[in-house]
């Protein structure tokens, strides 16, 4: 009877540990996202979306931000395309091609996982003196290239844990048939670990289109929408920047204004990518 | 009466530990050469080593020969994909791939690219048929195929298997995961194809391998006790383990 009690004891102290971290978390974010609301919706215009700034931007009251929209959009997207081209043969190749206890496939993890933690305002320095030395200019290449940087490890690494939860014996059976290990990865692996590859990326975009340091001397600032590559590209993150260090109220409430488009790009671009998953995945092996 | 597969001292080591003593058997043409032994004794690592699934296992060690129609299928010069069409694996459990029904069987015609006629349909239907599967699955093709049966995830696996037109058929304890019903299923399926097909039966029912067997090889402790066709070993066997294993008192 006296051990059931500590038994039942345990339960209610880690169920009790659980709610307070739930509630602790989801409502300091809850308070991000509410301040965001409160202060960003009055300035959500129609012009803001549609327009660019007008009068010289760092006095800006007028106008819009849809440079910083387009140039975050193609920034982000940009660089998550190169990331993710370099990032599912690395991925395939540490789960797929070689045993995965294998001694270098764990350094190449272990430097992943320190590129990660470096700070972006590194990748920026890295990615403008490469600019330096190629004698470019501050351009949208320069800033998908950085930002696909920034990208990669988190990438790489997220795939390779989805790639690791791979049933084996779905695989077997493809290797049982005669099937190469390029067959197997492309019609047997991606499909089944679609919506897991999904979150990946997701995950390296959002990571990618929020951030500003990587873009701040790579890609520029400019109030003009980019036509080439060559162009110097705003940015969201940096429109937020620079918008909430003036000193004027008006120009402030632009920056959350610009914070909430942000965040409503990312939500938006999550709902419809696990869509495109749930879709394909309709076959997977449960 | 030839020998389909020829096993010539064959040692195989996982890690530290060896699986198989030197062993060497003789697989007949036709028939079905049933592997018995109690758990562990190496059944599945020698029928693993028949189509190279061992090399898919880390740390594996493997010497010696296996021979398919007299060619070593461990010698550099031979393309592995070729040996795993030719020696098709039924594995315990049925692991549908992540496609339709219809996609399932489809999926070896395509890799090996068997068939190139754009319609595979009619392809299709014939091996759904011959495992035993058609008139259950043929208005719904293009479904998952998780959303079948266990017991008839595993006809799809030996008819996606069939597909390939392979010459040798491992099957690795097919029914042991199966209800009765699915499992006399399969038996009755494996009675049939080994009219056509080499078939090597790793079981652990005894029943299963007298009903089936032609050619029995029962291993001990990753050794082979003994070896003989099933009449024999059943009726009289030579050793004592084989003996003490049939009368139920080892395994």
């Amino acid at each position: 009877m006296k051990k059931l009690t500590r038994r039942r004891l345990e339960e209610s102290i880690a169920l009790g540990f659980m709610y307070i971290s739930l509630g602790l978390v989801t409502g300091a974010l809850g308070w991000i996202l509410l301040t965001l609301i409160i202060k960003g919706a009055p300035a959500l215009t129609w012009s803001m979306v549609s327009q660019v700034p007008q009068g010289g931007f760092y006095l800006g009251k007028e106008g819009g931000i849809l440079n910083a929209i387009i140039g975050s959009l193609y920034l982000a997207l940009g660089g998550t395309m190169l990331a993710l081209l370099f990032s599912l043969p690395i991925s395939l190749g540490l789960n797929v091609y070689i045993h995965r206890k294998a001694k270098w496939a764990l350094i190449v993890r272990s430097i992943l996982d320190v590129l990660w933690g470096i700070p972006s305002i590194v990748y920026g320095a890295f990615g403008f003196t490469i600019m330096l030395a190629l004698g470019m200019r501050a351009s949208l290449l320069a800033g998908i290239i950085t930002l696909a940087l920034v990208e990669l490890p988190i990438m790489i690494r997220s795939m390779d844990e989805v790639l690791r939860l791979m049933p084996r014996d779905i695989e077997h059976a493809s290797y049982g048939l005669g099937a190469t290990r390029i067959e197997t990865a492309f019609r047997v692996i991606l499909p089944q670990m679609l919506p897991g590859l999904v979150t990946a990326a997701m995950l390296a975009f959002g990571r990618g289109i929020g951030d500003a340091a990587s873009v701040l001397f790579t890609a520029g600032y400019t109030d003009r929408i980019p036509t080439s590559l060559m162009d110097p590209t705003a940015s969201l993150p940096l429109a937020v920047f620079f918008q909430l260090s003036m000193p004027y109220p008006e120009v402030q409430k632009r920056a959350y204004g610009a914070a909430l488009i942000l965040t409503i790009i990312v939500l938006l671009i999550s709902i419809l990518s696990r869509w495109i998953a749930s879709r394909v995945s309709r076959y997977s092996v449960k | 009466m030839e020998n389909h597969i020829q096993i010539r001292n064959l040692n195989v080591r996982i890690g530290n530990t060896q699986i198989i003593h030197d062993v060497s058997l003789d697989i007949p043409d036709g028939q079905v050469t049933a592997i018995l032994g109690p758990s562990g004794c190496g059944k599945t690592t020698l029928l693993r080593s028949m189509n190279r699934f061992l090399e898919l296992t880390e740390d594996s060690h493997i010497t010696g020969e296996v021979l398919l129609d007299g060619k070593n299928i461990y010698d550099q010069d031979v393309d592995v994909t070729e040996i795993r069409r030719r020696i098709g694996l039924l594995a315990q459990r049925p692991f549908s791939l992540p496609m339709s029904i219809y996609e399932n069987v489809a999926y070896g015609l395509r890799i090996h690219r068997v068939n190139n006629s754009r319609n595979l349909k009619p392809i299709i239907r014939h091996y759904m048929e011959l495992a035993g599967l058609w008139d259950e699955v043929s208005k719904r093709l293009h479904e998952p195929a998780t959303a079948l049966s266990i017991g008839q995830q595993q006809r799809l696996c030996l008819a996606r298997g069939l597909a390939l037109e392979p010459e040798v058929i491992l099957a690795d304890e097919p029914t042991s995961a199966l209800d009765p019903i699915s499992a006399q299923h399969i038996e009755m399926k494996l009675q049939e194809l080994k009219e056509k097909y080499t078939i090597v039966l790793v079981t652990h029912t005894l029943r299963q391998a007298r009903r089936l067997a032609d050619h029995v090889v029962f291993m001990y402790l990753g050794e082979v006790v003994e070896q003989g066709s099933a009449k024999e070993v059943f009726e009289n066997p030579q050793m004592e383990r084989t003996k003490a294993y049939l009368q139920g008192s080892i395994g």
